[in-house]
């Protein structure tokens, strides 16, 4: 295993938009092996826009995204197919396949990518399932059971083929805070244990004051990262009174 | 890489040596061995050294949870598994893992099946006629308060179901004109009668096909869209939204849409009479007979009662397809196949209905002598 400070993906210089619109101009940063690396901004910053670029979804107006070396925005279909493979999504709606139970959702990744036989693929879909607590509604359709629930068993699909790299869209948003801990704990594991890096976009403070190691701050005025470093640290001493007052989640002052 | 090496112990048992990196790529020929060694130490103590492990992911875990589920609980265990995966381990119970805790539920036998498949049958008749009273409701409430519809909706609805189906009822009308024409006009030459395929064309068209494949088309085309639509505002909840606004979702989203189609499909109607007649005329015109001849013969036969029992059919075609789409559409439950299923069931349900009413028209008309 390399360093863990190294980075696995390094977003250069990338303009974020669609349609020649621009949201942010010239963003720069890495992400490191292992880490836990949150993206913050308000409502319509960008976070998403950003992700969305991130997993080759759409491409950046400009810039280029290294993921663990090689860059996502310029792959042709070989290599794409590849860099694809090195990282799971948990998107915000869970986008569970509606005509499939949670655990042929699971499967999915497992039968196509994989040479395992059905009994393994069924104990290791069974087991990501567990780890989300959801191990008791294997055979339920995504339509059946709770939206929180959905998303735990997104999260296990996302987490079927053990990727290096995960990326969580809203992972605790609308999850009860028992649930939501559970899952703190469970990204803790991974990414401690087996060396996973997150990359999570999320607006809920006291999980990210719970496991990110590393936070940028994007603003969509400024179009730009605004800040960057370990969460609490900018909370308390952070120059920025914007970003302090996010972190101490201190109303905006509307003017008069 | 990664591999196993298998040794018999004084008892019986057997000591599995793991190495190398355990994931997804590497476990499936291990797995098997590991299986078979487990199988032929006969219930004696079975130990996976994991010494050799430098890496373990999910899959790796699996495989030894798969094997330590084998047999008797404890039989088979692990040891000597760097700290860093026996967390990954230790957050399983492995006696849980083993049973399905959800398992699907045994197929019905064939007789109850039978029986749903009916009783299904029967609920779907009941809100067929419970949501024509609903939607009968609505249009006289509507009539009773134009001001109140939606009209700018209503609008939109009727540029859909009309202007932008113009060219397909032209083009299929007519073809329909002209294949009937060619199909009949070759026999008949045979004796010299190919001037009555003009009559043929002008009774069919416009007592029966005009109105019929008008309505045809337009449950394949908004029929399946109203469908799509409203299943799909289902889904979202944006149906629920209105009922709790207090607003009728019939009143609001079905009123507009059949006054769509009742303006719109008498007017289709009409032009595929027109364009139907019109392919005849060419396909005669190449069988030496003018179209001034063609235009009489057609006058001769055709009266203003033809035309209006094709017409009449037409506004209750329109309340059908428009119906049973909006129906389907509300009846969609979760998910994007249910929207599907809606669409496909507008069309099939439509298109049934059509020919059932049509045949209730003819024998109506049979008896009323029209």
């Amino acid at each position: 295993m390399s360093a863990p400070s190294d980075p696995i993906i390094r977003v250069h210089d990338v303009t974020a938009g669609y349609d020649e619109t621009a949201i942010l101009d010239h963003v720069s940063f890495d992400v490191r092996r292992g880490e836990i690396f949150v993206i913050l901004g308000g409502s319509g910053s960008g976070k998403s826009t950003l992700l969305k670029h991130m997993i080759g979804l759409e491409p950046p107006l400009a810039g280029s995204i290294l993921i663990d070396g090689d860059d996502i925005v310029t792959a042709e279909d070989g290599l794409r197919q590849s860099i694809l493979r090195r990282f799971g999504v948990m998107y915000q709606s869970g986008a569970l396949f509606g005509s499939m139970t949670l655990a042929e959702n699971v499967r999915l990744p497992l039968e196509e990518f994989t040479d395992l036989d059905d009994d393994e693929i069924a104990l290791i879909a069974r087991m990501k399932l567990a780890m989300v607590g959801l191990d008791a509604f294997t055979g339920h359709l995504p339509a059946e059971v709770s939206g929180g629930m959905q998303k735990r068993a997104a999260i296990a699909r996302a987490l079927a083929l053990d990727p290096k790299i995960v990326f969580l869209d809203e992972p605790s948003a609308g999850l009860d805070p028992i649930t939501s801990a559970g899952l703190d704990a469970l990204i803790l594991r991974l990414a401690r244990n087996l060396g996973a890096t997150f990359v999570i976009v999320s607006h809920e403070l006291p999980s990210i004051f719970a496991i990110a190691d590393r936070v940028i701050m994007i603003d969509r005025v400024r179009r730009g990262i605004v800040a960057e470093g370990d969460p609490r640290k900018l909370r308390d001493s952070s120059p920025d009174p914007w970003v302090r007052q996010f972190f101490r989640r201190e109303p905006e002052v509307l003017p008069a | 890489m990664a591999t196993l090496a298998i040794s018999e112990t004084a008892d019986g048992g057997r000591v599995l040596a793991l190495a190398g990196r355990l994931d997804a790529s590497t476990i499936r020929p291990l797995w098997d061995e590991g299986r078979r060694a487990v199988t032929a130490a006969r219930g004696a103590h079975v130990v996976l050294d994991a010494a050799e492990v430098d890496y373990c992911d999910g899959a790796g875990v699996a495989m030894l949870v798969g094997l330590m589920q084998q047999g008797d609980p404890g039989r088979v265990e692990v040891a000597n598994l760097d700290p860093a995966f026996a967390a990954l381990l230790a957050q399983f119970d492995v006696a849980r893992l083993a049973r399905d805790l959800d398992p699907a539920p045994p197929r019905r036998p064939a007789v109850d099946e039978v029986g749903v498949v009916a009783a299904t049958f029967w609920a779907d008749l009941r809100s067929l006629i419970v949501f024509t009273g609903e939607t009968t409701a609505a249009l006289i409430w509507a009539l009773r308060h134009p001001g109140k519809v939606r009209w700018k909706d209503v609008w939109m609805i009727c540029e859909r179901v009309g202007a932008d189906a113009l060219p397909i009822v032209a083009l299929i009308s007519f073809l329909l004109g002209v294949i009937l024409a060619f199909e009949s006009a070759v026999p008949m030459r045979r004796f010299g009668a190919e001037l009555f395929v003009a009559d043929l064309i002008g009774i069919s068209m416009l007592r029966e096909l005009g109105a019929l494949m008008t309505a045809i088309l337009l449950a394949g085309r908004s029929g399946a869209a109203f469908a799509a639509e409203l299943g799909t505002m289902t889904v979202n909840q944006e149906v629920d939204a209105l009922t709790t606004m207090g607003l009728d979702p019939v009143r609001f989203l079905v009123t507009p849409r059949v006054i769509a189609a009742l303006l719109m499909t008498p007017l289709l109607t009409l032009f595929a009479d027109l364009v139907g007649l019109l392919g005849g005329a060419v396909t005669l015109h190449t069988f030496s007979i003018p179209f001034v001849t063609y235009i009489r013969q057609v006058n001769g036969i055709v009266d203003f009662g033809d035309f209006m029992a094709g017409f009449v059919k037409s506004f209750v075609f329109a309340i059908l397809v428009a119906g049973i789409g909006c129906l389907r559409g509300l009846q969609a439950r979760a998910g994007a196949s249910s929207v599907g299923d809606s669409a496909t069931s507008a069309v099939v349900s439509g298109i049934i209905l059509l020919v059932i009413v049509d045949g209730i028209f003819a024998v109506v008309y049979y008896l009323l002598g029209i």
